[in-house]
């Protein structure tokens, strides 16, 4: 470090390159710092989309029970492609809503799910078995509902986020901690309502607690398909001005991004995607963090156009690998959302402990 | 120029920065200096639209910075506070390359990797570009934060302590740099200083701040004497004339 003074005259001003490095590697301020960085995450890229195709054609083709050309085959195949379709959503918008979230919110451990989307998935399922019983809560499934559950979901989030970013509390920490008291509250109200339900009412609501792929039926998809894609679409596109953000509000305003402004509709986007997955599967409390969690590690880098594609195609071989595995190997299809929040449980657990901070 | 009309923050019904009226030259280096939460990096952070108004306005070239898009001031003024807190991993050469953000909206082209390059150069930190934020010591990370608000090449810079948490050697390099700006790349910089003996060293325009309001602006020969000093301070300060200008004793 001597000679930085030395070096740093004043007189000296801009020079151009000195032509010493005329030979070296371009300089630039790419996403990636070498050639090799790049070389890297193409093979990444090109190795998960393969894992991806691998998994889906396993999900679709392994051990169909109706033989070849018979209407029971096509009808078990169908069934799967819907599945399939589910899984593909549900991975896009857990991952990209994500990657988004931890970035606006400057931290890479809480996730959407904190904002108490999982406790109102659940208090407004309880209710509607509450209130409706058995059979009530048989004739209303539908598009109707799904719409219902996915408006109400955004309705509050963009609430909460309208409510706490303009007035004085423009504190994504106070947010943070009032979606723990929501999440808290509503979690109470829904426990205190299990309890007076009937033994039948009960096993009908547990069922559907544990996010599942076949909590969906195909008449969803033409709503929701669209519907994850214009909003990860939207974020996606926004994808350089969330590279700015990431620098924290303070930079990213002084570098002209309009940052509450652009956090109030990025987190609406989140909202949106997260509502749809969670209408449509379930919780799926950590699907979102382990897929984000090992994009960063494996992407090696700062740039979200990268980073997010990676981050969904991850959560789609996470989630279909489990489905696959859990078909093929365990036999226990239903509890998919248990194993992935186990393995993701366990990530979240090893991450906070090595970096020993949110 | 920058114009401060008037402007007022209220922190509290006992707390209160102003009413300042203020008017910052163009070009050269003007630093703010003053006690412990006389307001300086309150004006600066409002200068530069970090922080909001009470009342007041903030005109800079022009441009009345509540009014005026943001990322259109982003071409006009560029801030940068004492603490960033980040979370992707970047390395020296993105951060900077991120400070082009205002002029190709994160599509860098040619010409905008020659600008970054220059900045990185003009701070020395070409031997440091591919390294990431976080394998750097703190005094390399602030050069590395004041690189990118070169590189975003606004005619006006605002920084906020830059000489915080640095020891002398890179004081002294840092503030070369910022003479350096002002000079040569014919930026204004307006600079909160703790250190007066920098102020009196480096600066062209010295702003004394007290209790929320300017108390005392202008050259540094005029600021540099015992009494105004130690007005500002309310402690016996004494200034003597060191091999390169006045340099205050105090202790």
């Amino acid at each position: 470090m001597a000679d930085v003074i030395t070096r740093t005259d004043v007189a000296t001003g801009l020079e151009p390159a000195t032509p010493s490095h005329a030979d070296a590697a371009p300089r630039s301020s790419g996403p990636f710092t070498s050639r090799r960085g790049r070389t890297r995450f193409t093979v990444l890229v090109v190795v998960l989309a393969a894992a991806a195709v691998a998994l889906a054609a396993g999900y679709l083709l392994l051990d169909n029970p109706g033989r070849p050309g018979t209407t029971g085959h096509l009808l078990v195949m169908q069934r799967r492609a819907t599945s399939l379709a589910v899984i593909a959503v549900v991975a896009l918008c857990q991952g990209l809503a994500t990657v988004a979230f931890h970035t606006v919110t400057g931290n890479r451990i809480v996730t959407p799910a904190i904002l108490g989307f999982e406790a109102l998935y659940v208090t407004v399922q309880t209710g509607a078995v509450y209130a409706l019983g058995v059979a009530g809560i048989v004739a209303l499934d539908g598009v109707p509902q799904l719409l219902l559950q996915i408006g109400i979901m955004v309705a509050l989030a963009v609430g909460l986020f309208g409510w706490l970013l303009s007035g004085r509390f423009a504190s994504l920490h106070v947010m943070l901690l009032i979606g723990i008291v929501l999440g808290t509250g509503l979690r109470s109200v829904s426990s205190f309502m299990q309890r007076l339900l009937t033994p039948s009412e009960f096993d009908v609501l547990t069922a559907r607690m544990f996010g599942s792929v076949s909590n969906a039926d195909v008449s969803y998809l033409p709503v929701v398909v669209p519907l994850a894609l214009l909003a990860g679409g939207l974020l996606l596109a926004r994808s350089r001005r969330l590279d700015v953000l990431a620098l924290g509000p303070a930079v990213a305003t002084g570098l002209g991004v309009e940052q509450r402004r652009e956090t109030r509709i990025v987190l609406t986007l989140v909202a949106v995607l997260v509502a749809v997955s969670t209408a449509l599967v379930g919780p799926m409390t950590f699907l979102g963090f382990l897929a984000a969690t090992l994009a960063y590690q494996v992407a090696g880098t700062f740039s979200h156009r990268h980073v997010m594609p990676v981050a969904a195609l991850t959560a789609f071989v996470v989630l279909c690998g489990a489905y696959v595995t859990l078909k093929h190997v365990f036999y226990a299809q239903g509890a998919v959302s248990i194993v992935v929040e186990l393995v993701g449980g366990t990530v979240f657990l090893v991450v906070l402990l090595r970096k020993g901070r949110l | 120029m920058i114009t401060l009309e008037n402007v007022r923050k209220d922190y509290a019904s006992d707390v209160r920065i102003g009413p300042l009226d203020v008017t910052i030259p163009s070009g050269g280096i003007t630093a703010m200096i003053g006690p412990n939460g006389a307001g300086k990096s309150t004006l600066l952070t409002m200068v530069g639209r970090l922080l909001g108004l009470d009342a007041g306005t903030v005109t800079i070239a022009g441009h009345d910075v509540t009014r005026t898009p943001s990322k259109k001031l982003a071409r006009v003024v560029s801030v940068l506070r004492q603490e960033n807190h980040f979370v992707t991993r970047l390395t020296v050469r993105q951060l900077v390359g991120l400070g082009r953000f205002p002029h190709s909206a994160g599509r860098l082209t040619a010409d905008d990797e020659r600008k970054v390059s220059e900045a990185i150069d003009f701070l020395d930190l070409r031997h440091l570009e591919g390294r990431h934020l976080d394998e750097l010591s703190g005094g390399q990370r602030q050069r590395a934060y004041v690189a990118m608000v070169l590189a975003q090449e606004t005619p006006y810079v605002l920084l906020d302590e830059p000489l915080n948490n640095l020891d002398m050697q890179h004081a002294v390099a840092m503030m070369k740099h910022l003479r350096g700006a002002a000079d040569t790349l014919g930026r204004t910089v307006v600079v909160v200083l703790h250190d007066v003996n920098f102020a009196a060293r480096y600066a062209d325009h010295i702003l004394a701040m007290k209790d929320g309001i300017v108390v005392e602006q202008g050259a540094p020969d005029e600021i540099m004497r015992d009494d105004v000093l130690t007005r500002i301070f309310d402690t016996p300060v004494t200034v003597v004339q060191g091999p390169y200008g006045p340099v205050i004793c105090y202790c």
